[in-house]
C-alpha cells in the first residue's frame, strides 16, 4: 500500500508472533495480503497478552458475578458497590518482562499503567499492592533487580502519591530469569459515575489525551527482522520510560474533565497502545473507528504508521467526546498542560481505518479484530498428585532455634526494607499498612467505613498441586481479609504460568482456574477483573505457577477492627479452625524446606466450607469487639503467626507444649494446615463470657481453645527456651538489609 | 483563621493538608492554583507535600520560580505566617525563603516511617503548643530530606534558635546536619519542615502529635 | 589523567525531566527553546597513563555503573 513499507513475507509474519494458520485466517477475513501496519495491528491485537487466546476458554468459567459486582472481567478494571452509592475499582496486571529487562521503568510503568486502568473509570485511586518475585537470593542478578523494581515501585506511587498498603515479595530460584511483578490499585468512585470504554454515537470525535507518543516499546518484532537497513540502532525498541508527574496530572485532567458531562467514553493506551484503545472502543460499542495519525501528538521525528499505532509511550488516553463539550475538555487539558488532539472519529461501517500522510493504510473489520482472535484449546495433561504425608527422617532443630531460623530467612523475614521505600501514608486514610495481614484504608468522607486488601499466593503449593494451590490462593486472600474484620467482597486474578504450549504447563493453568472457580464459588469471592502472563519461561525453565489473587474487603465500622499485634497483657490466646491436634501438614512446609531440605508431599488441603464456617465466626467476633488480635496461620504456621503478633505488639506470650515429641512438636508448630486464626481475646480466660464465646465456636463445630497467654518480653513456646523479643526482632529484621547491603 | 493551600502540578499531600487544615480549623482553605495571579487573602499560607514538577532538576526547583512564589515572597515580608512541610519545605528553601537546601537521603533511598521530633523552639506562633524539648511522634515520607547547610549558617541558624524540629532518639532517618528537621527565618514566620504533622491529627491515624502545630497557628490568628 | 564522561539518555527514549525543565525556561520567558534533554557529566582523575587502557577502563565503568545502557548513551573524553 505505502511504498516503504517491506514486503510480507514469511520470515515477517514469523517474527511478528503470528503462525502460518493464524496468517492464513488473516487472508481469509480480510481477502487479500495484509499492510505491514496491519500485520502490526494484527500481532497486536491477536498476541496472547491482548486476545487470551491460550486462557479464555478457562477464564470463562470463573465466578464473575454477585449481588455486589456492577462489573466484572472486560473492562479496564472490576467494579464492586460498597453502599452508599460509592463503589471500588480494581485489578492487578502484571509486568514481568519489561521488569526484568529494566527493573525501575519496568516496574515504575507497571504501576502506572495499572493506576490508569483505575482513573480511566473515574475513580481516584486510593490504595496499591505489589507481589513481587525475584530469583533465588544467591543469584548474581538478585539484588539488581530487587533494587531497581523496588525503587520503581516507589519512585512511581509516591510520586502519583497513592498509599501502597500491601504486598509480597518472594525469592525463588525458579524465578531467576523470569522475575515477575503484579501491580495492583484500587480506586474509589461514585457508582453512579462510571466511565466505560464502549464507544456510542456516529461521527463524533476521537480524542487523543495525555503525553506525546514516542517509539517506546515499539516492535519486538520488526526487530527480529533485519530488513531497516542502516538506521536499525535508532529503530532499536526503546524501553518505555515512566513520567509520574505527567501521570498526576492526567489523574488530575480526567476526573476534572469526567465532571464535565463531555466524556462518552475512554479507554487508556496501554500495551499496543492506540491500536487497541482504539479497537476495543469501536468493537464494544459495535462502531467503526477511523483514525488520522498526522494530528497524532509525537515527540520524535518521522514516525511510521506502523510506530505510531503500535507505540506503548504512557499516560497516554483515547476519549469519544460530546462534540459541543470538545473546547469546554480542550481548555481543562490545557491547564494541566497535557496534549489534547481529534485524532479521528467513530463510523458506522465497523471498519477500523487509519489514515498517515494523507493515504489509508490500515482497513480492517473491527468487530473481528477483537472477537475473531484465535482461540486455543490447547491439550493439557493433569499433574500427578502428589503423595499426601511426609515422613521428616533424621534430627528436628528443636523449637526455639527453628523459629529463630525461619523467621531471619529469606521467605519469612520483615520486608521493612522493601516497605519503608514506599509512602504507605499519603491520603491520610491508611489505617493499617505493611507487615499486617491486609492492608486498611478508609473511606474517605465516610464516618465509619474502610477497605482491606491483601494479595496472596503460595507458588510452591501450586507447583505441587494446581488445583489445591489455586483454591488455597484464594482461600488465603479471603482469610487474610476476614482476619482485619472485613468481609471479602471480590478479588482479581493475576495468572503467571509458563509456556502454554507444553502440556505440563497447560495442565498447570487449567487446574489451577478450577481451583480458584471452586473456592472463589465456595466463598462467594467473584473474580472481577484479572491478566494473565503466560510464556514465563528461560532455557526451557518455567516459573512457579503463581496464580496471584489480590481482593478487597468492606469493614463497616472500623473502630471494630482487628490487627495482628497483641493489644494487652494476659489475654488468652486462641487458635480458631485447627483440627483437635492443632497442626499437622508439614508436605510442602517452610519448616520442611529448610531443616530436611524436602520440596516434596501435598500441599495442605484447603476444605471450603470449613474455611468459611471458620472466618464468618472469627470475623463476627472481631465485629462484635472481642477481640484484641488477630492473625492468619499460613507460611511458616502457627509459631511464625505468633512470633509476627508479638513482634507487631511488642509484647511476649507464653504457649502450652502441644505435644510430646521433636517431631510432633513441629507439626503442631510449622504445619501448614489451612483454615486457622490466631486471636486474643479481650474476655479473661474462664471469664462466662470467654467460655460463651467457646460454646458458640463448638456449637459450630469448630475446634477453638486457649492456646497461651499474652504478656511479658519474651515468647515461649512450650517447652522450648524463652526467645526474647529482642533477640526475635534482630533475627527478623536482620536478613534484608544485610542481604541488601552487598548490593 | 483563614487559610491557603497552594497547589503545584504534581502536588500530591495537598489533600491530605487541605482534609487537615478544614479538620482542625472548621471550614476549607482557599485552595490557590499556582498560576492565579492573585493570592488571596489569608493569615496562614501553607505549601504542601508533593513532587511539584516530578521534583525534576532539582526538588521544588521549578515550583519555586512560579510567579505565585513571587507573591508568597511578598506575603512572608509583610509577616503572614508560611508553612512548607516537605515539598513544601524544598521549595521554600529554592525561593531562598529559609536557609539550607535538601539533599537526597543519606541513604539514596525513598523514607516512609514514624520518626521521633524534639520541639527545640516552643517559642514560636507554630510551635506555641508544645512543650520545649517535648518529644512527638511524626510520619516522614520523602527521596530528599538530607538537610544541609554551610558551618556559618549553621552555627547562625542554631545561635538565633531557629532549628524548630530535630529528629530524636537516633531516628534522624535522611542524614540531616544536626538533626535538623524543621527550620524557621530569622523573623520566625516562616517554618519549612520535612515530617508531615497533616498525617497524624486524629485517633484513626494512630496518634495526634501534628495537631498542636495547626492548633497553635489558629490561636495565634485569632489572637 | 583527567577524563569527562557524559551520560545522556539515548535518542528517543522519553525524558520527562527534560521536558519539565523545558516548560520552566518557557515560563521564565526564555523564547525560543527548542528542546532540552538532562543528562549526567562525571569528572574522573585516573592515575593510568596510557591513554588506550584509560579509555578502556572508563569505557568499562560507563558499561558496569555510570550508564544504564538499556536507555542511556555515554561518551568519554580524555585530556592531558
Amino acid at each position: 500500500m505505502i511504498p516503504n513499507e517491506p514486503p510480507i513475507t514469511a520470515d515477517l509474519v514469523d517474527a511478528h508472533g503470528i503462525k502460518p494458520d493464524e496468517y492464513q485466517k488473516i487472508l481469509d477475513l480480510i481477502g487479500r495480503e495484509p499492510s505491514f501496519t496491519e500485520l502490526g495491528i494484527f500481532s497486536a491485537m491477536w498476541n496472547e497478552h491482548c486476545s487470551y487466546k491460550s486462557s479464555k476458554r478457562w477464564l470463562k468459567t470463573l465466578p464473575t458475578t454477585g449481588p455486589r459486582v456492577i462489573q466484572g472481567p472486560g473492562e479496564n478494571a472490576g467494579v464492586v458497590d460498597i453502599g452508599d452509592g460509592q463503589a471500588v475499582v480494581f485489578k492487578m496486571e502484571s509486568h514481568n518482562h519489561p521488569s526484568y529487562i529494566e527493573p525501575y521503568q519496568g516496574a515504575a510503568t507497571g504501576v502506572g499503567g495499572i493506576l490508569r486502568d483505575i482513573f480511566t473509570m473515574g475513580a481516584r485511586p486510593i490504595a496499591a499492592m505489589n507481589a513481587l518475585r525475584f530469583g533465588a537470593p544467591e543469584h548474581e542478578k538478585t539484588r539488581h533487580l530487587v533494587s531497581g523494581v523496588v525503587a520503581g515501585v516507589g519512585g512511581y506511587g509516591n510520586s502519583f502519591g497513592v498509599p501502597t498498603v500491601g504486598g509480597e515479595v518472594e525469592f525463588d530460584a525458579r524465578y531467576n530469569g523470569n522475575i515477575l511483578v503484579n501491580a495492583f490499585a484500587a480506586g474509589l468512585a461514585d457508582a453512579d459515575k462510571i466511565f466505560y470504554s464502549e464507544a456510542k454515537g456516529v461521527g463524533l470525535p476521537v480524542v487523543y489525551l495525555g503525553a506525546k507518543t514516542g517509539r517506546d516499546g515499539v516492535g519486538g518484532a520488526t526487530m527480529a527482522s533485519a530488513e531497516f537497513g542502516d538506521d536499525i540502532d535508532q529503530k532499536r525498541p526503546t524501553v518505555q520510560v515512566g513520567d509520574p508527574f505527567t501521570e498526576k496530572r492526567l489523574l488530575d485532567a480526567c476526573l476534572e474533565l469526567m465532571q464535565t458531562g463531555a466524556v462518552i467514553a475512554i479507554q487508556d493506551m496501554g500495551a499496543a497502545g492506540l491500536t487497541c484503545s482504539a479497537v476495543e472502543m469501536g468493537a464494544k460499542g459495535n462502531l467503526g473507528i477511523e483514525l488520522d495519525l498526522d494530528c497524532v501528538p509525537v515527540r520524535e521525528e518521522n514516525m511510521t504508521a506502523y510506530e505510531m499505532m503500535l507505540s506503548e509511550s504512557q499516560e497516554r488516553m483515547l476519549m469519544v467526546l460530546h462534540p459541543e463539550k470538545e473546547s469546554e475538555a480542550r481548555a481543562v487539558f490545557e491547564k494541566w498542560e497535557l496534549d489534547f488532539a481529534t485524532v479521528g472519529k467513530t463510523t458506522d461501517d465497523l471498519k477500523f481505518r487509519v489514515i498517515w500522510h494523507g493515504t489509508e493504510v490500515a482497513n480492517l473489520p473491527i468487530k473481528e479484530l477483537g472477537d475473531e482472535a484465535p482461540e486455543y484449546d490447547r491439550p493439557w495433561k493433569v499433574p500427578a498428585r502428589p503423595v499426601d504425608e511426609i515422613e521428616l527422617v533424621g534430627e528436628h532443630p528443636g523449637i526455639a532455634d527453628a523459629l529463630l531460623q525461619m523467621i531471619g530467612s529469606p521467605a519469612l523475614s520483615s520486608r521493612r526494607w522493601v516497605y519503608e521505600q514506599y509512602d504507605t501514608l499519603i491520603q491520610g486514610n491508611s489505617l493499617q499498612t505493611p507487615g499486617g495481614d491486609a492492608g486498611v484504608v478508609r473511606v474517605d468522607g465516610h464516618p465509619t467505613k474502610a477497605l482491606a486488601f491483601s494479595s496472596d499466593v503460595t507458588p510452591r503449593y501450586c507447583e505441587a498441586d494446581p488445583f489445591e494451590g489455586g483454591k488455597q490462593a484464594v482461600a488465603e486472600c479471603w482469610r487474610n481479609l476476614t482476619a482485619t474484620g472485613a468481609e471479602p467482597l471480590a478479588a482479581t486474578d493475576n495468572l503467571n504460568f509458563g509456556n502454554p504450549e507444553k502440556r505440563q504447563i497447560m495442565g498447570q493453568l487449567v487446574m489451577a482456574i478450577k481451583g480458584i472457580g471452586e473456592a472463589c464459588e465456595a466463598l462467594d469471592f467473584p473474580i472481577v477483573s484479572g491478566n494473565v502472563s503466560l510464556y514465563n519461561e528461560t532455557n526451557g525453565v518455567g516459573i512457579l505457577p503463581t496464580p496471584t489473587i489480590a481482593g478487597v474487603g468492606l469493614i463497616p465500622d472500623h473502630a471494630q477492627m482487628a490487627r495482628i499485634g497483641f493489644a494487652a497483657e494476659d489475654q488468652p490466646i486462641l487458635l480458631a479452625g485447627a483440627l483437635p491436634n492443632w497442626g499437622s501438614h508439614l508436605g510442602q512446609s517452610l519448616y520442611a524446606r529448610k531443616f530436611f531440605d524436602r520440596a516434596d508431599g501435598a500441599p495442605p488441603p484447603v476444605d471450603l466450607e470449613f474455611e468459611r464456617t471458620v472466618g464468618d465466626f472469627v470475623r463476627t467476633l472481631i465485629r462484635e469487639g472481642h477481640v484484641g488480635a488477630c492473625h492468619d496461620c499460613s507460611d511458616g504456621g502457627l509459631a511464625i503467626a505468633l512470633a509476627e503478633m508479638a513482634l507487631a505488639g511488642n509484647m511476649g506470650a507464653t504457649i502450652h507444649d502441644l505435644d510430646s515429641t521433636d517431631a510432633s512438636r513441629a507439626a503442631r508448630f510449622f504445619g501448614e494446615d489451612q483454615a486457622r486464626y490466631v486471636l486474643t481475646l479481650n474476655a479473661p480466660a474462664g471469664s462466662p463470657a470467654f467460655e460463651v464465646i467457646l460454646k458458640r465456636a463448638f456449637d459450630l463445630g469448630i475446634h477453638m481453645s486457649q492456646i497461651g497467654t499474652t504478656g511479658g518480653q519474651s515468647l515461649k513456646l512450650g517447652e522450648a527456651r524463652a526467645i526474647s523479643l529482642g533477640e526475635l526482632r534482630t533475627a527478623h529484621e536482620g536478613w534484608f538489609p544485610t542481604f541488601m547491603a552487598a548490593e | 483563621m483563614q487559610c491557603a493551600v497552594i497547589a503545584f502540578p504534581g502536588s500530591n499531600r495537598d489533600r491530605d493538608m487541605i482534609a487537615a487544615v478544614t479538620k482542625i480549623a472548621g471550614k476549607p482553605p482557599h485552595v490557590v492554583w499556582h498560576k492565579d495571579s492573585e493570592l488571596p487573602q489569608a493569615d496562614v499560607i501553607i505549601l504542601p507535600g508533593g513532587f511539584s514538577y516530578g521534583d525534576y532538576l532539582r526538588s521544588g526547583a521549578i515550583a519555586a520560580r512560579s510567579p505565585m512564589m513571587k507573591e508568597v515572597a511578598r506575603a512572608a515580608e509583610r509577616g503572614v505566617s508560611i508553612l512548607g512541610v516537605c515539598n513544601g519545605f524544598q521549595i521554600l528553601t529554592e525561593a531562598g525563603l529559609l536557609p539550607g537546601t535538601l539533599m537526597r537521603n543519606a541513604s539514596l533511598k525513598f523514607v516512609c516511617r514514624t520518626i521521633e521530633l524534639e520541639v527545640v523552639n516552643a517559642a514560636t506562633r507554630f510551635t506555641g503548643l508544645y512543650r520545649p524539648g517535648q518529644i512527638i511522634r511524626n510520619p516522614v515520607a520523602h527521596h530528599d530530606g538530607n538537610y544541609f547547610v554551610d558551618d556559618d549558617t549553621l552555627a547562625r541558624i542554631e545561635g538565633n534558635e531557629q532549628v524548630a524540629f530535630r529528629y530524636a532518639n537516633g531516628t534522624n532517618p535522611n542524614g540531616s546536619r544536626h538533626d535538623i528537621a524543621g527550620v524557621l527565618n530569622a523573623r520566625k514566620n516562616v517554618l519549612g519542615m520535612m515530617p508531615h504533622p497533616e498525617d497524624l491529627i486524629e485517633p484513626a491515624h494512630g496518634g495526634t502529635d501534628g495537631r498542636p502545630l495547626f492548633e497553635a497557628l489558629l490561636e495565634t490568628v485569632a489572637a | 589523567m583527567k577524563a569527562q564522561i557524559k551520560v545522556t539518555l539515548k535518542k528517543g527514549v522519553l525524558d520527562p525531566q527534560g521536558q519539565a525543565i523545558e516548560g520552566a525556561l518557557k515560563s521564565l520567558g526564555f523564547e525560543g527553546v527548542d528542546s532540552v534533554r538532562q543528562g549526567k557529566v562525571f569528572d574522573i582523575e585516573l592515575g593510568e597513563t596510557d591513554p588506550m587502557q584509560a579509555r578502556n577502563m572508563l569505557n568499562q565503568m560507563c558499561q558496569k555503573l555510570l550508564a544504564n545502557t538499556v536507555i542511556e548513551d555515554y561518551t568519554v573524553a580524555l585530556s592531558e
